[in-house]
């Protein structure tokens, strides 16, 4: 196990898994720690700062407002488009249709944005990382 | 009649102070716009006065104003880097009208200017409007790159951009929809809280004992309601920086 204990960079991890024929119980259980380490180096880094001044007794709340009104306003602005589309082109009711469920999908993505689980606006993990450097 | 004593939503009733009307188009100044008004006038004489006398070693409330202005200089410069700082004027005057709105509106019988989703909404479009502009100025169409996320397969593209723009369409939306439902849900709380007391007590010395609990409720609401403000002036602003950092950067 000695040869094991590397930092816990991405790059170590990754490397360390590729020369690891054998798979035995502690070494499955080591390498999910590592992954948890580095996916917790990479993930939370964009909604830490926000989440700084809610550590009150308000934190569960507001972050459930977050991701709710995130959700309804994808909702709302999809179907408002179908809705308009609709009144212009005389399509009834085909845009609402089409534009709620991309509204609905539009208000997922809102949600995972806001959870820090998915890349920002037309960024990679790369501009993220990019970010933190300027910090 | 004890209906109308306790109802919740007569707060947020517009009155017309002043009636004006021009060509057909109803300009009353109402207590809406009394306390807009209000609202500029607080911020702006707080930091007028409390900066005049620009002590090297600042006095208390000036120090409030510099960490006031530090905390917005961070924050913007942390979301949006130093180009950022041109837009500091835009975002220092949103967090602080968002902040002393709320703050204003927790005195009893003033008017919570943001618990209204027009005001709210207003603003949110004054974000997005600065972020389109000034994105479309900066990168020409380059600016819309913003809506084609890496890696996407050519087939898919038309559904993911649609979807990428109607979530940039719901933003001024979803952050409208945060302030003001904050807001507005937290006077109501406070409202029915209170309410309770008022009825309670009219049930004689039994009512009054058991209003003890509806009021130490309230108490700790109002406690509550001074964090929400903060921190949904705080949320506003940072969301503010997040999107003119896309109107800077968009897609690296």
């Amino acid at each position: 196990m000695a040869d094991k204990n590397g930092p816990d960079g991405t790059g170590e991890t990754g490397r360390g898994k590729q020369h690891e024929p054998d798979i035995r119980d502690d070494d499955l259980e080591r390498r999910r720690r590592d992954l948890e380490a580095s996916l917790a180096t990479r993930r939370p880094d964009r909604l830490e700062g926000k989440d700084d001044a809610k550590a009150g007794g308000a934190a569960g709340y507001g972050q459930a407002v977050k991701l709710s009104s995130e959700f309804i306003a994808g909702v709302v602005v999809g179907a408002g488009i179908g809705w308009i589309i609709d009144r212009l082109a005389g399509t009834s009711p085909w845009g609402l249709i089409v534009f709620l469920l991309l509204g609905f999908g539009a208000g997922v993505l809102n949600v995972m944005r806001s959870a820090g689980v998915v890349a920002e606006f037309g960024q990679g993990d790369k501009s993220r990382r990019d970010q933190d450097d300027k910090k | 009649m004890a209906a109308d004593k306790v109802d919740p939503i007569h707060q947020f009733h517009i009155n017309k102070l002043i009636p004006i009307d021009i060509g057909g188009y109803d300009l009353s100044f109402t207590n809406s716009a009394l306390f807009m008004v209000t609202t500029v006038v607080v911020a702006a004489a707080f930091l007028f006065l409390t900066t005049s006398s620009r002590s090297l070693v600042p006095g208390r409330l000036q120090s409030v104003s510099e960490m006031a202005y530090e905390f917005v200089g961070n924050m913007l410069r942390d979301a949006a880097g130093t180009q950022g700082m041109k837009f500091f004027p835009l975002v220092f005057s949103l967090f602080m009208f968002v902040l002393v709105a709320n703050l204003l509106g927790l005195f009893p019988y003033f008017f919570t200017v943001t618990s209204h989703i027009i005001v709210t909404f207003g603003l949110a479009v004054l974000v997005i409007a600065t972020v389109v502009v000034y994105g479309f100025m900066k990168h020409g169409f380059g600016f819309l790159k913003l809506f084609v996320p890496h890696g996407v397969p050519v087939f898919l593209l038309p559904l993911v951009v649609l979807i990428e723009v109607i979530s940039f369409v719901s933003r001024p939306v979803s952050l409208s929809v945060r302030l003001f439902a904050n807001m507005l849900a937290g006077h109501i709380t406070l409202k029915v809280f209170s309410g309770f007391v008022v009825s309670l007590s009219a049930l004689g010395a039994l009512g009054v004992a058991g209003s003890i609990l509806p009021l130490a409720m309230a108490v700790a609401l109002t406690a509550l309601e001074l964090l929400v403000a903060f921190l949904q002036a705080y949320v506003f602003a940072v969301l503010t920086c997040m999107y003119l950092n896309d109107a800077l950067h968009p897609g690296h």
